[in-house]
């Protein structure tokens, strides 16, 4: 019974994390109907801005709170720019142009992030500093939970939450989802689209690098291509969710994490990425819009 | 000239004439000859992929797949079911069946996917791609993530060729008939298609499982040539590689998708000298400004859906 519910705190933790990236899929593809295949690379820099950050003297050398704050806050800072950049360099360029288009550009960006990594920061894997102190934060029994995990769920479901209010409390979130809904009429009312999509990226990059610096904090290694699986899976999440549905991606990413944690638990781990894909072809096939999107009737 | 007649020489003249420069060529130049060899059966996978992604303008992101079924399959057959027989035939029935294998899988994965559209289809056939590759990694007589060895190293760049000649040409015949027709109606707008009585799933289907044999050919040509394949080389990234090779030739043009894939392996090569010369390898974030900039200069690609013989340099304007 512990070592089940054991494996349920893993997969929600790494669920959390899943779900942070998801959301910036999300946010993109609902505003540009645009797979960013490069959302993955940027959390893959996001992982070394941190590490970097957390290096240097901005951030105290002991782990703890501070060394924390200062990382996540430095990371998603610079991820926010380094996706400020690509929308204005790469997509920006390209609107109105074919889609198709715009997603082979993405998979440009996403190669010339990592290939440009690797030149950059070297093939090998460095190891992540400890930001946080490990340990128990209480037990019961068998089931113990790491004060890791406190840190990743309270960080993850925090951001969540104010992106909650970000997108349906503010003007700014306001003028984002009118753009999702219509470019042309939220242009007419006054929104400037091109502003608002410059945002929304800055907002999903910075998420991605919160995502980032929690997946250093428990899987402590950095690598060029550390990106490519935790993004195909949180875009799974996405998908799963419904995508272009913010807590869709929430309650995907969840799932997901849950269903890999149980499957490595229970023996499974060489399948655990093919899970992500079963489970993605098995909800396309049956319910195509994802849990929690909305079917939209096909104008002729 | 019989159509027939024409279709067997169009195959064969460019297929010899390879085989012959190829050991006209000397030992110095083998590597070359074996790259060569390797653009040939990128020129396979691009123009095949074409036919789905440029031709019937559905979005496949899942080749690598159907390549590494075909490789699979025929290194099985080589190595465990013909090793009685003399060495080319057993390489040419291996391939065969690889091909056809896929042709199979291309049918089983095509029936419930395409029923999908544009990005969701695209993510679909991502995820059976990447399926297909997690349970060859799974299967230990496979070989596994240790990849599968000692496959006889039959492929030469006549049988490189003549695959390719022969892909190229049946698309063109495929292309003037009504298949072809069909494929292209579907592309420029599926509901006045089945409007007109286009059965829009079996061509899509079709499409789909001629698209995937022919990505087992080359997956068969492949690893006879390599004589040993990884689960790896079959990754995410290496559909990703044809896509781009479809999209940069020009999507729904044969002779774009030719020229890219034999353009796009042969650039990391001649960028080998400037790697040895900086000291550092920036081949591939060459490769990915190249494919950034060309897609935000040129959207359509090199050949946009014109063909070759389509330019018109020779006929007055």
């Amino acid at each position: 019974m512990n070592t089940l519910l054991q494996l349920l705190l893993d997969g929600l933790s790494l669920g959390a994390i899943y779900a942070l990236i998801a959301l910036g899929y999300t946010l993109v593809y609902g505003i540009l109907r645009l797979i960013n295949f490069a959302h993955g690379d940027i959390f893959m820099v996001a992982a070394y801005a941190a590490l970097f950050s957390a290096l240097s003297s901005l951030a105290p050398a002991d782990p703890g709170a501070t060394r924390f704050a200062v990382t996540l806050l430095a990371s998603m800072a610079a991820a926010a720019l380094l996706g400020l950049a690509i929308e204005r360099f790469c997509y920006r360029p390209l609107r109105g142009q074919p889609r198709i288009n715009l997603l082979i550009t993405a998979v440009g960006v996403s190669l010339l992030l990592e290939n440009l990594s690797q030149v950059l920061f070297g093939a090998n894997p460095r190891v992540f500093p400890e930001l946080l102190q490990g340990g128990v934060a209480f037990e019961n029994g068998q089931l113990k939970v790491g004060q890791i995990d406190v840190w990743v769920l309270l960080t993850a479901f925090g951001l969540m939450l104010a992106l909650e209010a970000f997108v349906h409390r503010t003007r700014a979130g306001r003028a984002m989802r009118a753009v999702a809904h219509s470019h042309e009429t939220a242009a007419l009312v006054g929104v400037p689209v091109d502003k608002v999509i410059a945002l929304t990226f800055a907002v999903g990059s910075a998420l991605a690098a919160a995502a980032a610096v929690l997946y250093g904090v428990k899987y402590p290694q950095v690598s060029p291509f550390m990106g490519v699986m935790p993004g195909l899976k949180a875009f799974v999440a996405a998908v799963l969710g419904g995508i272009g549905n913010l807590r869709g991606a929430v309650l995907g990413a969840l799932l997901l994490g849950l269903a890999e944690s149980l499957v490595i638990g229970y023996g499974g781990a060489t399948w655990k990425d093919a899970l992500a894909f079963l489970i993605l072809i098995l909800i396309l096939v049956l319910r195509p819009a994802g849990l929690l999107g909305k079917y939209e009737a096909e104008k002729v | 000239m019989n159509p027939n007649l024409k279709l067997i020489l169009g195959v064969l003249i460019p297929a010899l004439a390879v085989q012959a420069l190829a050991s006209l060529a000397p030992d110095s130049l083998s590597y070359f000859v074996s790259i060569l060899a390797l653009a040939g059966i990128n020129a396979i996978l691009a123009v095949s992929l074409n036919l789905v992604n440029g031709i019937t303008g559905q979005f496949s992101l899942g080749h690598a797949g159907f390549m590494a079924v075909g490789a699979y399959t025929s290194a099985c057959l080589s190595v465990y079911a013909f090793p009685g027989l003399p060495g080319q035939l057993a390489f040419v029935l291996a391939v065969l069946g690889g091909g056809l294998l896929a042709g199979l899988a291309g049918w089983l994965v095509g029936l419930p996917s395409l029923r999908l559209r544009g990005d969701y289809l695209a993510i679909v056939t991502l995820g059976f791609g990447e399926i297909i590759r997690v349970l060859i990694l799974n299967m230990d007589f496979l070989g596994g993530a240790r990849g599968f060895i000692g496959i006889p190293a039959e492929t030469s760049p006549f049988w490189v060729m003549l695959c390719l000649a022969f892909c190229v040409l049946a698309c063109v015949r495929l292309m003037a008939s009504t298949h072809g027709r069909a494929w292209l109606a579907i592309r420029e707008d599926e509901v006045a298609a089945s409007a007109v009585g286009v059965d829009t799933t079996r061509y899509k289907v079709l499409a789909f499982a001629l698209s995937a044999a022919a990505a087992g050919l080359a997956g068969g040509l492949f690893a006879h040539k390599q004589a040993f394949i990884n689960p790896n080389s079959f990754d995410f990234m290496k559909s990703v590689d044809v896509v781009i090779m479809v999209v940069l030739g020009g999507m729904g043009s044969m002779s774009g998708s030719l020229l890219a894939a034999v353009a796009l392996t042969l650039l990391p090569e001649a960028l080998r000298p400037l790697a040895q010369l900086t000291g550092v390898d920036l081949r591939m974030v060459i490769y990915s400004l190249a494919l950034i900039a060309m897609m935000l200069s040129r959207p359509a690609g090199i050949m946009g859906r014109k063909e070759l013989w389509q330019l018109g340099w020779w006929t007055k304007r």
